[in-house]
Formats: structure tokens, sequence, C-alpha cells
């Protein structure tokens, strides 16, 4: 299927349900003032594209707009999740303090904004859209970043966020203007039999690609394109980090895996990939890997802010999945689906818990938590607990399942892909003594005399309880998870 | 009856949540209902022991559904004459420790929560015969422990916890790296126990051009072999993965030190029996030598030096488990029906004996309120009842005929002196250094003139009393008629040396 612009838009409504919202609310904002109805107005917009989404889940693919985005179940997948991720963030936002001092109105456009960017991340097919949706991405990320009003460093990471952000999305042109080059067409499928061809050379294809992954690993924070992640992620308000650091991890590998596996691999039997010939691709990646999961976990062992150790832990968990990348294989592309939708259930929560704490005590030191158990505050203390023990990868939670998934594809890939799992299993054993020295300092350690109790508003619980049950529940039955993400993997290929 | 085993494992989980909706003001009750919820499975443990049919070797009670299809997982659970011996122990020492732990009076109901959903995943490991299952049942005890050591323990329980559980996690990652790698290489892949053990010729011991294993002559099964071994070896422990045990003993509140050295330390001989055994003969027969049969001779001879050198009651009794687990790998690594047979027969009475000696030394405790050897003296004249009990127990540690420990002993040396005669006699020898350093504490803190400071301790009490007991005469029971714990064992044992006797040479 090879649509034009007009009969697209019959293929087209959950993003136009979405940009429809988005003007709604700019219209909205200016007769209401009041938060609770304008989060309404854009959970409503975003369950109708949900449904609009899932209406279209399985039914057709196809190129949409002259072959500019494309339309697949991987694709669908992607927005799906960016919805639910934005669904769950407004209703975070709802319960913090922090939202509550910024212009509502422009925080809940921009947010949508960004969701609409990663929706075409998500369905790029074309170097064009491809970095156009990234900088969609991007610029409201930084605005949203910067959002905290009369707080230092709230500006100062949307200013880092900036510049790493220009840096990056400029070395990756370049490396698109390479391929432009070579194979003269700006197109995946175009390019991908552009490049069968043996006179494309191989060396300026190598740098052209990893000049690329500048860009993407910006966006899927691995090394050495982490170093905005911390910053940032300690400035921005809260419900927005929490939304950028699943958000823009699962763009950023939704992004990566349609241009390095639909776009330039071939598909073999048997769910394997072939990278273009004479480019060691898995072997970059899986130095990428290693490097990036143990540079994460290493410095997060003595961070004391928890937004920024969840910031270096993100980057960690960066890693794992490029572990999935790095086999070149549809199991490990399942492995990363699969790892994706758990790490958003519980790192939103771990985010939630922390907003539900900041709010009571009104910062994110790690040392604000201590006795946190024994202060009144038992329940998000477990919860976090759960969350956190899910991170590390430990069973019966779901973090263990994505893990072991992920650990499956390398260990059936063999070879020194063995190491690659090992170096894994080393770093999750070291990512326990920090996750683990979170939950010591709230169950182990007694509060500081004179400390007081918590109070802990309820709103925050209707959320904070069905992820964890859901964190718990997916790592003893994950059947269907397992049937969703293995459908989620068919791309539209010509 | 047909779902015991079922639960048997799940019946505390339903304790545990049961105990989570109670009122925390009211501790008591608490503690009356986990112990309720401990009942069940114990009775059943006795069903069990009843029903159970010692004359064939295979597994029995056997419980098989679908769980993950998608990767073949499956809900498998079963009891063979080797898990049996651990599944009662583990129902016996589960009740009692709730006894044992009604002096807790912070948190409650977290305490006896967690302590249920051990109780759980402990029962889950010996039953499980899906590897899958096996491991979740193996990481979620981690949980619950760590808790109850880091809250509830001493001085240095914060430490104490996160070395143990760093340990434990640093072994099980590698032991998920070698169940997926044998899940891979059978066909069709499968985690389920019984299908890897049948298709072990499956796993290649063909040399591996990777240093350095080329150099060691090690193949795919030694590898994996390898990757099992240190997860198990941290677990047992075994030198030089042992440092993690003292201090978490230590630490660790007297019923969960029970539990830890009467359950999980046989988790890892019990994992090095039901897989590395079966499933990778080949490489056990290579390596069975140095890996079990040395290192659980050096175990011996170091645990006991080393528990002679202690000052701390409890740090002495934690170093006499590194000791007295090394006569189980001695006994494993013989491949003969005595030697593997007293191994297992060891894991049950060293349950019920360092059971009991760590319950003795938290009876001293909780009066004196230290645990200093040097500290006390005399005590027999203050407390006659407990010092009887205390020298049965540390009669059966040391192997004194009549009482249990010496029939595993004897058991585990007979059969190495067919194998390997030196190391028999090292392990004798560490006989010799147990009856040193457990009659010198008899001395320093039971016999003697009488410490001035503790002349008036009370005597050990009714509920004291109750949790040793049963231990007690069980010890003596074995010790008089092994045959009610051996006789599950035979046939069960035979088998797996079957499977590897054919891989060794010479």
């Amino acid at each position: 299927m090879d649509l034009k612009n007009l009969e697209s838009l019959s293929f087209f409504y959950p993003e136009l349900i979405l940009s429809g919202t988005i003007l709604l609310l700019i219209v909205v904002d200016l007769l209401v003032r009041s938060q609770r109805t304008l989060a309404i107005l854009v959970v409503i917009g975003c369950v109708a594209s949900l449904i609009a989404t899932f209406d279209l889940y399985s039914a057709q693919q196809g190129w949409l707009f002259h072959r500019m985005i494309i339309l697949d179940n991987f694709s669908l997948f992607f927005k799906i999740f960016a919805l639910v991720a934005v669904i769950l963030t407004v209703w975070m936002s709802l319960g913090s303090n922090e939202i509550r001092r910024v212009h509502q109105g422009e925080y809940y456009t921009l947010l949508l904004t960004c969701t609409l960017g990663i929706f075409f991340m998500a369905s790029a097919s074309n170097l064009l859209t491809a970095y156009l949706s990234l900088e969609l991405v991007s610029l409201t990320s930084y605005v949203l970043t910067g959002f905290l009003p009369h707080n230092r460093r709230s500006s100062e990471a949307a200013l880092k966020y900036l510049i790493y952000g220009g840096v990056a999305s400029g070395t990756m042109i370049y490396g698109m203007s390479w391929i432009y080059g070579m194979t003269g067409s700006l197109d995946y499928a175009a390019i991908q039999s552009a490049l069968a061809q043996p006179q494309v050379s191989r060396v300026a294809l190598f740098m052209a690609f990893v000049f690329i992954l500048a860009g993407f690993g910006y966006k899927m924070v691995f090394v050495p394109f982490h170093m905005w992640s911390p910053d940032v992620y300690e400035g921005a308000p809260t419900p927005f980090t929490a939304f950028l650091s699943v958000a823009s991890n699962a763009a950023g590998a939704a992004i990566m895996i349609r241009f390095f596996f639909p776009g330039v691999s071939h598909m073999v039997t048997g769910g394997d990939w072939t990278f273009v010939s004479g480019i060691e691709w898995p072997q970059l990646l899986l130095f990428v890997s290693m490097i990036t999961m143990t540079v994460g976990n290493l410095c997060a062992l003595n961070q004391r802010n928890l937004k920024r150790m969840l910031a270096y832990s993100g980057i960690a968990h960066a890693g794992y999945m490029l572990m999935g990348l790095a086999v070149l294989n549809n199991d490990g592309l399942q492995a990363i689906l699969f790892y994706v939708v758990v790490y958003l259930i519980m790192n939103l929560g771990a985010f939630l818990v922390v907003v539900m704490i900041a709010n009571a005590t009104g910062n994110e030191e790690i040392d604000s938590y201590r006795g946190l158990a024994w202060r009144g505050a038992v329940l998000p203390a477990a919860c976090l607990a759960v969350f956190l023990f899910s991170l590390t990868g430990l069973p019966p939670f779901a973090g263990f399942v994505g893990k072991f998934l992920l650990f499956a594809a390398v260990i059936n890939e063999g070879g020194t892909f063995v190491i690659l799992a090992v170096v894994a299993i080393l770093n999750s054993v070291i990512s326990l003594y920090y996750y683990a020295k979170i939950v010591k300092i709230m169950f182990l350690d007694t509060p500081d005399p004179g400390e007081k109790s918590l109070t802990i508003a309820g709103h925050n619980f209707t959320l904070l309880i069905p992820l964890t049950a859901l964190t718990i529940v997916l790592g003893i039955y994950f059947s269907p998870l397992i049937y969703y993400t293995s459908q989620s993997l068919r791309f539209f290929m010509k | 009856m047909e779902h015991v085993l079922t639960y048997m494992t799940f019946i505390p989980v339903a304790g545990m949540v049961f105990v989570l909706l109670l009122p925390s003001k009211s501790p008591n009750l608490i503690r009356w209902v986990s112990a309720a919820f401990t009942v069940p499975p114990l009775v059943m443990a006795c069903w069990l022991y009843a029903n159970f049919d010692p004359a064939k070797p295979g597994l029995q009670f056997v419980e098989k559904a679908p769980w993950i299809p998608a990767y073949n997982i499956q809900y498998f659970v079963g009891v063979d004459g080797l898990s049996i011996s651990m599944v009662l122990l583990t129902a016996l020492l589960c009740f009692l420790c709730i006894f044992a732990s009604w002096g807790i009076d912070k948190g409650v109901k977290g305490y006896f929560a967690l302590f249920l959903l051990l109780d759980a995943g402990m029962m889950g490991v010996f039953v499980a015969l899906d590897f899958f299952l096996f491991f979740i049942f193996w990481e979620v005890m981690l949980l619950p422990m760590y808790f109850l050591i880091g809250i509830w323990g001493g001085p240095r329980r914060e430490y104490a916890a996160i070395k143990f559980f760093l340990y434990t996690l640093f072994g099980s990652g590698l032991m998920l790296l070698a169940i997926l790698a044998l899940y891979f290489s059978a066909d069709p892949h499968t985690f389920d126990m019984t299908v890897l053990i049948s298709q072990a010729s499956k796993f290649g011991t063909q040399t591996l051009s990777i240093w350095p294993f080329n150099q060691w002559g090690w193949g795919f099964q030694h590898v994996v072999w390898m990757a099992l071994f240190i997860g198990f070896a941290i677990k047992i422990p075994a030198f030089p993965f042992h440092t993690w045990l003292p201090d978490a003993h230590v630490e660790a509140p007297t019923a969960i030190s029970v539990i830890l050295a009467g359950i999980l330390l046989k988790m890892g001989t019990y994992g090095i029996l039901r897989i590395n055994f079966p499933m990778l003969p080949a490489a056990t027969a290579d390596l069975a030598f140095w890996f079990l049969g040395a290192l659980g001779a050096w175990n011996i001879i170091y645990g006991a030096l080393c528990a002679m050198a202690q000052k701390d009651l409890k740090k002495l009794v934690a170093y006499s488990s590194v000791s007295h687990m090394g006569y189980v790998m001695l006994g494993m690594a013989t491949f003969t029906t005595q030697g593997i047979n007293g191994a297992v027969l060891q894991m049950f009475n060293h349950g019920t004996i360092t059971g009991m000696l760590f319950l003795l030394v938290g009876v001293i405790y909780d009066r004196a309120h230290h645990r200093d050897i040097d500290g006390f003296g005399g005590l027999a004249a203050v407390m006659p009842v407990y010092t009887g009990v205390t020298a049965l127990a540390f009669f059966a540690s040391m192997g004194l005929p009549g009482l249990s420990g010496f029939i595993s002993e004897i058991l585990v040396l007979l059969g190495s002196w067919q194998k390997f005669p030196v190391l028999a006699i090292i392990g004798a020898s560490g006989v010799i250094l147990t009856a040193g350093y457990l009659l010198w504490t008899i001395q320093r803190v039971y016999l003697g003139p009488l410490n001035e400071k503790y002349k008036s301790l009370p005597d050990i009490n009714g509920r004291e009393m109750f949790t040793l007991v049963p231990l007690g005469a069980i010890v003596i029971l074995v010790g008089v008629y092994p045959n009610v714990v051996l006789d599950l064992l035979r046939a069960s044992l035979d088998q797996i040396n079957q499977i590897v006797l054919p891989h060794l040479h010479s």
C-alpha cells in the first residue's frame, strides 16, 4: 500500500485527533483556568486517539503521504506506548505540587506536541521525517525541561539539553547527508536497495552510520551521548522527567530499530537479520552496550539525589536494551519491546513515589528518605522498593522478565555475546547495590529524631497501586505481553 | 491431596496476605495467625512422609501445568527421595521458628509476613522441577531474607544484609546464564528438568577453543557446570565464597539464623545434586574431585579451625556450619552409595543440629545480651536443663555415636575411604578439631566457676523447650535408627549416582 496525501488521511486519524486536541487545548486554556478541566481534556483526547490507534492495529499496513511515514504494527505499538505514557504523566502531574506552579495550558500543549513527535519518530520511513520528528520531540522537551519558573537548575538543565541536543542532531544530519550523497535518496527503501551495490564505500558508510547513531543515541541515552541526562532529569519538573525517561528512551529505540533493521538490513529466515555486508555493526553495538551499562551503573553508585540516580540507572537500562539490538534478530527486538513496556511501568512508578515524597518534604535528596517506612509512608516506601527491585531485575517482578528475555536473546546468539551477558550480570549486581541502598535508607535506617510524620495526599495512590500491582503481575504472568510484543514486531517492507 | 505440594508452597503466601490485613496493634494475634499458617504445611509434610513410596526412585506427587507456553515454561512440581527430606525439614523448621520469633516486638506484622514469604520461597525451591520456576523461587527468598536480617538484625545488620544479597545475586546471575544456555541447547527448548536430564548427552564436552578453557580442556558442559556451581557454592557456602555467612549469621535474629543454616545452606548442595549431577554428568565426573571432594575436605578443616578461633558463640556455630557442609560436599564427590547417602543425610542432620545450636545461642543471648564465649562460665549450675540440651546438641554436632551426626559423617567417611583415602583422613581429622572447639566451648561457657554476674539467670522456659524438643528427638531417633530418613533417600540417590558413574574414568 502506497498512498497519496488525501488517501492517507483515512489512516491518519490518531494523529489528527491528537493535533485537534492540541489546538483545542490552546483555545480552552484562554477560557478556563482550572487545571482539572485541562487535564481531563488532555486525557479525553489521548483516550480517543488511543482507541483510534487500537482500531488500526493489525488492520492494514503501508506507506502514507508519498512514502514519508509508514503504518504498521511496530509504529502503532510505539504510538500506543506514547499515549499510555502521556496519560499516566498527566495523571501524575495532577498530583504534583511542582506542576501546580507552572502555566497549565502551555505545559499540557507541549506535552501533547512531544507525544505527536514520538508518533512520527515511530513511523518515519524517510530520513527527512526521521530528522523532523526527532527535532519536534527535542524542541518541546527543551522547553518543558526549563518550565519551572525562577528555578536555576531547571533553566540550566534546559540550556544544557539544548546544546547537547543541537550537537547531536547536527552530527546526525551530517551523517544523513553522507547517506544521501552515497545513495541519492532519503527514502529508507531506496537507501536499502542502493546499499546493496558493492561500489558504496564501506568505510564512508560506517562513518555515516556512526554519525547517525549519535542522534539516535542521544535520544536513547547511551554513552558517550548521555551527558545531558543527569542534569535534565534533576532539573526538569518530576512528572516530565518521568515522561522523558520512558518516552525518549522508547522513541529512540523505535527510530533506531526502524532505520537499522527494516531500513538498511535484510531479513533472512528464522527472524535473523543481516546488516549491510562489510560493516561490523553488531561488534560496535556490543561494545557500546557494555560501556553504557557499566558507566551508568558506576556513576549511579554515589548519587545523593534520587532523580539523578534514576538518570544514571536509565543510562544503564539503555545499555541493557542495546543488548537486544546488538544480536540482530527478532528475539532481541521482541525483548526490547517487552523491556520498554516494563520499564515504563516500573520507572514511572518510581518517579511517582518521588513526586509523592517531594510533595511532602519539598526535595528529592536521598537523605530525606531516611526511615521513610517508619514515618507514616510505609505504602509508598514499599511500592518504591518493589519498583527498585524490579529495576534491578529480581523476580517475581516485571523487570526480571524483561532482563530474562534480553539475556535469552544474547545467550541464544552465543559466541562473543556470552561475554556481553556476563558483563550485564555483573552490572546487575552493581545496580543492586545502589537500588538496595535506597531501600536500606527507607526501611533499615531509623528516622532522624525530630523528623515529623509525613502526610501523603491520596490522589497519587490511584496510580501507585495499579502500577505496583502490574509490576508484580507481569513478573508472574507475562504471556499476554509476550503475545502483544510478538504481534507488534511486524514491519511493513515492500 | 492431589495438589499437596502446591498447597504446601502457597499456604504460607496466603498467610502472608492474611497477616498483612491484620491490625498491627495486636501483635499476639499476628503471631498466632502466622503459627497457624505454618501448621498445614507441617501436617501435609507428615502425610507426605507417610504416603511417599521409598521404593520408587522417580518423582512422586507430580503436578504439571503450562504457565508461559510461548517459552515452554511450566508449573511443574514433584518430590523424590532427595527433595522430600528437605521438604520435611523446611516444614518443621519453619513451624518451630515462628515460636522462636515470639520475642520480636518491632514491626511484628512485617516480620511475620516476610517470614511466611520466605517459607514459601524455600518450599518452592525444593519442589520445583521446572528451571524457570526453580529460579523464581530461588530469588524470591532473597528479598525477605534481606529485610529480615536488615531490619531485625544486630548492630551491623545493614552490612550483613547487603553482603548476603550481593553475593547471592552474583551467584544467581551466573546461574541464570547457565539455565539459558541449557534451555537453548535442548531440543525442543525447554526448562523442564526431567527433559533436560534425559537430554544430558546433547550437552557437548568437546574442548572449547576459547582461552582459558582450551588450556583446561573444558567443554560447554564444564563451563555451564562451573556457572551453576558458583551459584550453588555461594549458598553452601564453600570456600572462598563463604565470607557472607559469618556476618549474616551473627547479625540475623535467632530464628533467621536457624532458617539460614538449617535450610538455605542446603539449597546449594541440593542444587548440585538435583541439577549438576544428572544434567551435566560428564562434567561432574571430571570436576567432582577438585571442586567437591578436595574443596569439601578443605572446608571441613578450614571451617573447624576458624570456629576454634572465634570469641563469639554465634560466629563459632556459623563456622561450624562451613565445616559440616564440607562433609556434604566430600560425600557427594565419592559417587558411592555410602558417600552420597551420607551427604544427603548430613544435609538433613545439619539442619536439625545446627538449628538446635542457633536456638540455644538465642536462648542465652536473650538472657545475657551478649554472646562472648569468655564472658560466661559455670552456667551449668544455674541453668541445668539448658546445659543438658546444649550438651546433646554439641555432642550430636561433633558426631558422637548414638546421635544423628555420627551416622552421616561415618557414611561420608566410609564412602570417601573407598575413593580418596587421603581426603577421608583429612575429613576424619576434622572430627577431632570439631570435638576440640566444641568441648572447649562447653568448658568455657558451662563448666568451671560460676560467673557471679549470671547467678540469677532463669533456666530455659517452656516456649524455648517447645522449639528444641522436636529437634532433639529427631537427633536421637536418627542417631539410633537412621533408616527413618535413609530409606527415603536410597532409591533416588542411587538413580542420580547411576547417571554419573558411566562417565567416571578409572
